[in-house]
């Protein structure tokens, strides 16, 4: 991404900035260390406590602050255990997704914030699947209080959570097609006329970039 | 063998019997159950029921007034809240935030302006009269809110008088919010970058007056539940959530605290400048419904110390700027209450339409397409009246969020009810919603 200037404008004059609904996918490089902060003391207790950790971990990022680890979905399930019972981080705060269409192969991303109580940490875990093989190890084992938010997510990303003991829909009605919250489904609406002018509806309104 | 009736017709189902009830004679509905065999009753309440805290639906399994199973049904006020806001720039996402628990908006709109602001990396930019005015917000806020809570609660367990009291100081509130954003509820006040306008003159005093008049006001219903042997006995002992139940389904807030774990995000990971302010973390160690009715009591003082504490800092920061400095994320308006209502104020009119081309642009840049944030992720969260409010907020570098998710302490706490009231009464799973609090605003999103 080469935007320049808080209104994106680039080569012309044109500062509209207006480019149509293109939407990227956010950029991902991985940290090297030292990370800062406590997030060493993280990596290296959960290296020590878990000897696979070069293989279950794809990328280690710190972003503003927060630690992100990346996570092979066959390793979940050990890692939050792992997190949980020698490194102290007693509460997941639920499960959010994402969908990035444009990565194709990585197209949905499940993102868990830990919270550790006993040492006052936050990190951050994320797992990628294809939306061809959208199938995802549950943490209601680990977590009892994941269990809604992982059919939550199911309900609006379409995420399997393999294991849950009752993933089924949670926030739409039981025979709702489709899953809200993924890009390729439309926010529908329709166009406004006020006073003679005409309001498109929402997603049809511009976008700048 | 069945026996008519108007009110309740019965169908047989390969489950039982099924009787849709629709009001009217009781007696002949339960002489109709208690002519089967069954010992176990299914009982659908809600989600249109006075006592279930909102569009909330129960499925309860009973044998007699034993609960055996509960089972929550939500969804009913899903609004698309975080899809909507991937559609609407980063500004305007404060009107649709503080949309969700409806009784706790400054908090949705803290959390939300609190993660903008971590992506834009301006954290510390915010200027300190912004965050005192936050932080007096949020502490007025939670006492409306505990206010709702306790007055509802009571109200649902059959005492109508701490209502009447709950709401007249919840008014209080509601007057002051109304004196300094122009709205009593829903404000979208705090913005990405500050607050939305300065207090009016004469607000400190005003709100100092309203302090004084709570706290002799709050008196009232310290009399008239603590101790109660009615209240006692439909509240000790009841929705019973020990720290290890609590850590496991992620609970936070009131409900943790009355488990003994003094955990306030106030405290320990403090924003807004809450290390700066005096007051204590109240706990509670009887994990029942009585304890987590007296923490948000006992919260209501230690919510009008910290009002005090910020009214004094704001006195000091008079006329300091309550708005990031940024002209490219500041929003340009300079409100003024005209003879029409709240609208830009005239000089501002005057300078961007006469003497300022470039104040004109600014405005019109940033009122239609709004400012960018870099490309990123990041999860801010704050102790809101409920417990942990999370703001997850994914950024393609453009104009307008990529992904809002909210992790909703109502929502999750809400899961606690099986805990909670399995194998009690019938009667004291209202106890045990009502202590939990939830606002299904929030929980639905």
């Amino acid at each position: 991404m080469s935007d320049s200037g808080m209104f994106g404008a680039r080569g012309t004059g044109d500062t509209s900035g207006y480019g149509g609904l293109v939407r990227t996918a956010a950029s991902a490089g991985s940290s090297e260390r030292p990370f800062g902060g406590y997030f060493d003391d993280v990596a290296d207790d959960l290296e020590r406590a878990y000897p696979e950790f070069s293989t279950a971990i794809e990328r280690v990022v710190v972003d503003r602050g927060e630690l992100t680890l990346h996570i092979k979905r066959e390793k979940l399930v050990e890692v939050a255990k792992i997190l949980r019972d020698s490194l102290k981080f007693e509460m997941c705060m639920g499960v959010s997704g994402v969908h990035y269409p444009n990565n194709v192969g990585r197209e949905l991303v499940a993102v868990y914030p830990l919270l550790s109580i006993t040492n006052n940490r936050r990190i951050r875990l994320e797992v990628t699947v294809a939306d061809s093989d959208a199938h995802i190890p549950s943490l209601v084992e680990v977590w009892a209080g994941n269990n809604w938010h992982e059919r939550e997510t199911f309900d609006m990303f379409g995420i399997i959570f393999d294991g849950h003991p009752g993933l089924t829909r949670i926030l739409m009605p039981d025979d709702w097609q489709g899953h809200p919250q993924r890009k390729d489904y439309a926010l529908g609406g329709i166009p406004v006329e006020y006073k003679g002018a005409t309001v498109p509806a929402p997603d049809n309104r511009r976008s700048y970039k | 063998m069945t026996i008519s009736d108007p009110y309740a017709p019965s169908r047989e189902t390969t489950e039982g019997t099924v009787f849709s009830v629709t009001g009217g004679d009781w007696d002949s509905l339960v002489q109709e159950i208690g002519s089967t065999k069954e010992e176990r009753v299914v009982v659908n309440m809600g989600p249109q029921h006075p006592s279930t805290h909102g569009v909330l639906r129960l499925v309860l399994e009973l044998e007699g007034e034993t609960v055996t199973e509960v089972r929550c049904g939500i969804g009913y006020l899903h609004t698309g809240i975080e899809k909507n806001m991937e559609f609407r720039n980063w500004t305007q996402g404060t009107t649709f935030v503080t949309r969700m628990d409806y009784l706790g908006p400054i908090f949705n709109e803290t959390a939300y302006c609190l993660a903008i602001e971590k992506l834009l990396g301006i954290t510390n930019d915010v200027p300190e009269r912004a965050s005192v005015i936050r932080v007096m917000m949020m502490e007025l806020n939670r006492i409306s809110s505990h206010m709702v809570a306790l007055g509802t609660g009571a109200l649902e367990l059959g005492a109508i008088t701490p209502m009447f009291f709950a709401f007249r100081e919840r008014e209080i509130v509601l007057d002051l919010f109304e004196m300094i954003s122009g709205l009593r509820m829903n404000m979208a006040y705090i913005r990405p970058g500050g607050v939305q306008q300065d207090l009016p003159d004469g607000a400190i005093p005003k709100i100092r007056e309203a302090v004084a008049q709570m706290r002799k006001n709050f008196k009232d219903n310290t009399t008239l539940l603590v101790g109660n042997s009615i209240w006692l006995k439909r509240t000790q002992g009841i929705g019973y959530l020990d720290l290890a139940g609590a850590t496991t389904l992620g609970i936070t807030g009131p409900v943790l605290r009355s488990t003994g774990l003094p955990w306030d995000l106030r405290k320990v990971q403090p924003y807004c400048g809450y290390e700066n302010y005096n007051f204590d973390v109240i706990t509670a160690d009887t994990c029942d419904v009585y304890g987590r009715f007296l923490i948000r009591m006992n919260e209501l003082e230690q919510s009008l110390r910290i009002i005090e504490q910020a009214l004094d800092k704001l006195e000091k920061l008079q006329g300091a700027p309550v708005m990031v400095a940024d002209k490219k994320i500041a929003w340009p308006a300079q409100l003024a209450l005209g003879g029409d209502g709240l609208g830009n104020s005239l000089n501002h009119i005057r300078e961007i339409m006469g003497t300022s081309m470039e104040s004109l642009i600014h405005h019109f840049k940033l009122v239609t397409e709004g400012f960018k944030v870099p490309a990123g992720q990041v999860y801010a969260a704050v102790e809101s009246a409920r417990g942990e409010l999370g703001a997850h907020v994914v950024s393609d570098g453009g104009t307008r969020p990529y992904r809002m998710h909210f992790r909703e302490p109502s929502f999750n706490n809400l899961q606690a009810t099986s805990a909670m009231s399995e194998g009690g009464m019938i009667a004291d799973i209202i106890g045990a919603v009502a202590s939990i609090d939830p606002v299904m605003g929030g929980v639905d999103r």
